[in-house]
């Protein structure tokens, strides 16, 4: 049995006390519109080990170089702002704490197959457009809100079918790390195919074949080759790959 | 081939190719198997498969499968490697005609060799 012991107040005070310990943050900079080539920053930066690597960039921000750009806002893995390539992976910033890294350097690039706007920030604008491309509603004709409607009964079963793919926010780190994306352009891209999954699988909607239609291209999503590094990088839990095959399934014609 | 037909129904028979074909190509070696593995590249034994019409379906249905497998595959990578109207219009009809082209020269070899022009 373990004896008990009581605490005193000198070991109070150095369990509170600011750790020492410390990591070099390699930040990537880059302005397309003034460099030529992408350096790196480095800054000597202490942490805790509740850090994340977004309080390190923004302590850096604050107290040794003003310029670097960086997008976030909640700090809570809500928002999907801060999505960026951290030790070679894509991770949100804010969700990432330098303690877990187990490394005395830690790299932040901007995420991969996104333009580049400066330093850490990448452009949103084809993700979004794709994203409303795939028409993420639900499409019916009557609605829950015209008069004598009733609310759309669903039961566990049917939230089930989709729950999981409406966790997305939007944060990119899929496409970044999708091998497709590397080389296709043009392809629709997981976080697309996986939102045209979550309408489909929900049984409140009638817009199946108009969405099937949309990702039965060229780029759509026979481009998937099923690495699986979507899911593997998603902070959310979100299953892109798996949501590619369950589509498939409705255009192969083994699932209805 | 995507502008004539739907991306889905190509992916089904890209898909359905493979599976025959590795049927047939199952069918070939077994059959290449039961005859020593020399005797049956003598040129007297080759022409006789020829001359054996179920044999020659065989072949005439491997060249065609593989064919449309290979071809679409290919240009599955191609559009994959770069994109743009002109050249995945240009990936896709050329495909589709070094395909056709392969498949009737294939089948002109199996029809002569089967008619004893050769």
């Amino acid at each position: 049995m373990a004896a008990i012991f009581p605490v005193s107040s000198q070991e109070k005070h150095e369990k509170t006390k600011p750790s020492t310990k410390s990591i070099t943050l390699r930040i990537s900079k880059f302005n397309p519109g003034k460099d030529h080539a992408t350096t790196f920053l480095e800054f000597p930066v202490s942490y805790e080990k509740w850090t994340t690597v977004l309080d390190a960039i923004l302590e850096v921000k604050n107290y040794h170089d003003h310029s670097i750009g960086v997008r976030y806002s909640c700090r809570q893995a809500m928002c999907g702002s801060c999505g960026m390539i951290i030790n070679g992976k894509p991770k949100l910033a804010c969700f990432t704490k330098i303690s877990e890294l187990d490394s005395d350097v830690v790299t932040v690039e901007p995420m991969n197959n996104f333009p580049l706007i400066r330093d850490l920030v990448v452009g949103f604008e084809r993700m979004f457009s794709t994203h409303k491309r795939i028409k993420p509603y639900i499409i019916r004709e009557d609605s829950e809100i015209s008069s004598g409607a009733k609310e759309f009964l669903q039961t566990p079963e049917d939230v089930e079918k989709y729950i999981q793919f409406s966790g997305c926010i939007k944060c990119g780190l899929c496409n970044s790390a999708c091998p497709t994306m590397a080389v296709d352009s043009t392809f629709i891209g997981p976080q697309g195919l996986a939102q045209a999954y979550r309408y489909i699988a929900d049984n409140r909607d009638q817009g199946k074949d108009e969405r099937l239609r949309i990702i039965d291209e060229r780029h759509g999503i026979w481009g998937c080759h099923f690495a699986g590094s979507c899911s593997q990088v998603c902070p959310k839990g979100v299953d892109p790959a798996m949501g590619i095959q369950l589509l498939r399934g409705y255009l192969l014609g083994y699932r209805k | 081939m995507s502008s004539i037909m739907r991306e889905s129904h190509i992916m089904k028979i890209h898909y359905l190719t493979a599976l025959v074909a590795v049927g047939f190509v199952i069918i070939h070696i077994m059959v290449r198997v039961m005859q020593g593995f020399s005797d049956s590249l003598l040129f007297d034994n080759v022409i006789a498969n020829y001359k054996s019409i179920p044999y020659a379906i065989v072949l005439e249905a491997m060249l065609i499968l593989i064919s449309v497998h290979g071809f679409n595959g290919l240009r599955i990578i191609l559009l994959e490697i770069k994109q743009g109207r002109v050249y995945e219009n240009a990936v896709t009809y050329g495909c589709l005609a070094a395909m056709i082209i392969l498949i009737a020269y294939g089948s002109r070899t199996i029809i002569m060799a089967s008619m004893g022009m050769v």
